[in-house]
Formats: C-alpha cells, structure tokens, sequence
C-alpha cells in the first residue's frame, strides 16, 4: 500500500468518527488536530479502527507520528506493508 | 413549615406513538397504538415500543456516535420541554439549573454491544471501546443533557426501577424547595428496547407479552393479558417554583400537589398492594387531599397476570365505591412499558385532561378480568367528565419501589 492509500484509509476512518466534518480541505502537512475538532477520545477512535479494520497496531508511544496525514502515512506505509508480506 | 409551590412549565416527550405532546395526546384520545415487532439480538423479531423522533433536530451526526440512545433521547426530551417552556439554554442561569432523570436501569445496552463487539475478535478486550465507560456510567443521560444545554448545575440520574418517571420530578421538586436549584429538568427515560438481557428475562420470568397484533399486545385489566411490551422513550419536564414561574409570565400546565415514595421491603419483584396502597394514601394525606378529590388516577399496571390485581388490590382499597368523580385510566395500552420513562410519559398523557375535560381510555380490553373491575375504569373510549382539577400517577418497581405523584389544575 502507498503512502497516499494508506492516507486514504485514514480519512476514512476520520470519515466514520467526525461526521459533521468537511474533509475536502484538510491539509496534509498540518496536524489534524488544528483543522478539525479531534479530541483525544477521537484520536483514540483512529487507533481502535486501525485495529479493528486492518489489524494495525500503533503503540502509544507513537501517537505523535499520526499527527498529520502526512506523517500517518509515512509511519503506516511500512506496517501496511509488512503486514501483507505477512499474508 | 410552608413550603414553595412547585409548578410544571414545559413538556418534551417521545413516545413510541408520538414527538410532541399534542401528537401523543391526540393519539391517546383516537385509540391510536404504535407498537411493532422489532429484531431483538439473539432472540428474533419481538415486541416493542419505538421512537422515531429525529435525534439530528439537538445532535450531531459525531455526538449520536459518542453517545447513549437514552442521551439522545434525554437531549430531544430536554430540548423540547425547555422550547414548550418559552426558554432556550442560553437563556437558563447555568449553575442553578439541576437535571434529574429517572432510569429503571442504564448500561446494559452499551455493555451488550461492546461483548458482542468483541465477539468478532475472539473476545479479545484490546477491541473494547474507550467510551464504554462514559456511556455506561449511571449518570449518562443526565450528564448528555447538561452537556447539551451547558448546564452546570447537579446533573444525574435516579435509579427507581419502574418507578423512575415519578422519581425525576419528586426529586427535582424537593431540590427545588429546598433552595438547591432554581430550575430544573426532569423525568425519566428508557433505552430499554435495546438490550436483549431485559428481553430475556422477562421471558424467563413468563413476563413477556405476545400477540398477533402488536398494537393488541399491551393490555392491561384484560382478562387474556400476557405480559408486558418493552418501549423506549422519554418525558422531561421543567419545573419551577410558582413565584419565579409568575415573574416571567410562564405557561403552567399543573402544580405539584404532594407525592410518596416508599418501599415494600417483601420480594425481588412481586408487587405488595398494602404498600401500594400505603403509598397512594400518604400521597393524598400530604396532598391534603381524599381520595374522592382525585380525578383521574393513571396505573401503574403493566399487564402481567397477578401485577394488575394486585395493582387494583391496592386502588380499589383507597378509593372503593365512594368515589364518583374518580376515573381510572392507564397509558401502556398504547405505548407498552416505557420503563423509566413510563411515569412519567403516563403523567404527560394525562396532563391535557385539565384543559380539555377527556379522560383518556386504557384500550385492549376485550374482556375485562373481573379482579380488575374498578369502578370508573374508563375502557377503549375517551370518557368526557365534568370535573378534572387532579391526577394521581402511580409507578412501581421491582424491589419494592413505589411512587405516587399527585398534580392539581394550576388554581393561581
């Protein structure tokens, strides 16, 4: 999975927990947070999704690297992958 | 000791036959039931009283996600009591307004759906949700409704089993005179329909009505009555002390003129007409009212076998055949058992009588059980009378909690 698909399964996600939002502005490189409203229950709903959808898991200690879109992608990209080299 | 008067202002309800007072009331006088068979997890299609207020009118999209379904519907019964009283949240004082929501029981819903949830997971709990305990939590509903209208004032629930509906607003009257708050929001609300664990054991307990026809199903007082149908839904009232209500020209639907609650303290769940009927006459005597003065009295009967004897065990004690002008009616016919809700969803139904001068009938009574023949049980038509100036509303729970509250016709 590329960089971009693997930010596209996050908008999803985001998608699903911030229904009232409007996604189609949302700048890659600035954090999430500063765009929307996604408090860290939301952020935690990322996580639980990620889990539940793609078997992903994003220890706490690296919570900060899914800051941006940008940066989820960079650091899921290689978990996306290694998962299916898995499969 | 005189205490302040206390006085109803505003009305928000869902029923399962109804949004707004006026469409439920209308209902309840044309004999309009709305129960239906709904799909009930691990048990099949059941059935069940449902709402169908629109909870996107006070929410959003995200906070119907984070939330309860009894949230929900406290926010849509809070918002439109607050709308009937000619107020908006803004304009409340934030931390003198208290939110006090009967509940039979809260919790189960969400904990259900969270084990099923796992389920898919091989039962692993890293796949349990963060918001399982805020949505569990005893105060849910009330917190969803503080947190709505950005009320800063005591928020919580009043855990009464069946009992509930009256608890919200005897408990907000007590606040209310001892100066606690200054207004407040209050009633009770049921989620109920959503957890099979209260399906199932009514069934286990052979307490789970069945019928054909949904709308035939509740039935209280009639002789092939078969047991209870599980509703959801939600009244909230405001109540305010009567000075402050006449200051700013409110609306007053009813006063509050005196209420019991008090405790059987004989079994899990068979009912104890002495004590019902202990708790109907102290209601009265600090009323100071007898019971011939009372109107109409709305029942608590659920439609199981031996509750609606001993329910009629209890009322026929208190006001035997001496009462001419007293006319006895009961709501669930037509919106099965609203649980926490049901008092105080029976009360509203009942409300309009003071204007209108119509005793809404209890329907489905094809045959009326001979234990259950009260004198002036009105059945299956609307009954015009000439005097409606109080109600009694009776509600019971399991664990022996009992509650009557009696309302008069605002006099001035």
């Amino acid at each position: 999975m590329t960089q971009d698909e693997v930010k596209k399964v996050v908008l999803d996600i985001i998608a699903d927990i911030a229904p009232d939002e409007d996604l189609s502005q949302l700048k890659s490189d600035v954090r999430l947070r500063d765009q929307m409203q996604l408090d860290s229950m939301d952020f935690l709903d990322i996580v639980m999704e990620l889990r539940k959808r793609h078997g992903i898991e994003v220890p706490e200690a690296d919570y900060l690297k899914l800051a941006t879109l940008d940066s989820c992608g960079e650091y899921l990209a290689p978990k996306f992958a290694a998962l299916s080299s898995k499969s | 000791m005189s205490l302040p008067r206390i006085v109803i202002t505003g009305v928000g309800l869902t029923a399962p036959n109804g949004n707004s007072l006026a469409e439920y009331r209308g209902n309840l006088l044309s004999g309009v039931a709305r129960i239906s068979r709904t799909e009930i997890r691990y048990m099949g299609p059941l059935l069940a009283g449902v709402c169908n207020f629109d909870p996107l009118r006070y929410q959003k999209k995200k906070e119907l996600r984070v939330g309860t379904r009894a949230g929900s519907i406290g926010i849509y019964c809070a918002r439109e009591a607050l709308a009937d009283a000619g107020l908006s949240a803004e304009q409340l004082v934030k931390d003198r307004t208290g939110v006090f929501v009967g509940i039979t029981e809260h919790g189960n819903v969400e904990t259900e759906n969270e084990i099923y949830a796992i389920s898919k997971f091989g039962y692993d709990t890293k796949f349990w949700s963060h918001y399982h305990n805020p949505r569990t939590v005893a105060n849910n509903p009330a917190g969803e409704i503080s947190l709505s209208l950005g009320t800063t004032g005591p928020a919580y629930t009043i855990g009464a089993a069946c009992a509930a509906g009256n608890m919200g607003l005897i408990h907000a009257a007590q606040l209310l005179r001892l100066g606690e708050v200054d207004f407040a929001v209050c009633g009770g609300v049921s989620e109920s329909i959503h957890t099979f664990g209260i399906y199932a054991g009514f069934k286990s307990q052979n307490a789970l009505a069945h019928h054909e026809d949904p709308n035939r199903a509740s039935r209280p007082f009639d002789k092939a009555r078969n047991g209870i149908v599980i509703s959801e839904g939600g009244a909230l009232y405001t109540l305010e002390r009567f000075d402050d209500a006449l200051r700013r020209g409110a609306k007053i639907y009813a006063e509050i003129a005196g209420y019991c609650v008090n405790s059987d303290a004989s079994d899990y769940v068979l009912p104890n007409p002495t004590r019902q009927a202990e708790c109907v006459r102290s209601a009265l005597s600090r009323s100071g009212l007898r019971a011939q003065d009372i109107h109409i009295v709305s029942t608590h009967a659920t439609a199981t076998p031996m509750g609606d004897i001993q329910e009629c065990e209890a009322i026929r004690s208190v006001f035997g055949e001496g009462c001419p002008e007293t006319w006895i009616n009961n709501t669930k016919s037509f919106i099965g058992h609203a649980m926490g809700a049901a008092g105080a969803l029976e009360l509203a139904g009942n409300l309009p009588s003071f204007n209108d001068l119509i005793v809404h009938p209890t329907i489905n009574v094809d045959e009326l059980d001979p234990q259950c023949a009260l004198p002036g049980l009105v059945i299956n038509q609307p009954r015009k009378v000439e005097r409606v100036d109080t109600i009694l509303n009776n509600s019971f729970g399991m664990l022996g909690i009992n509650s009557t509250l009696i309302v008069r016709r605002f006099l001035g």
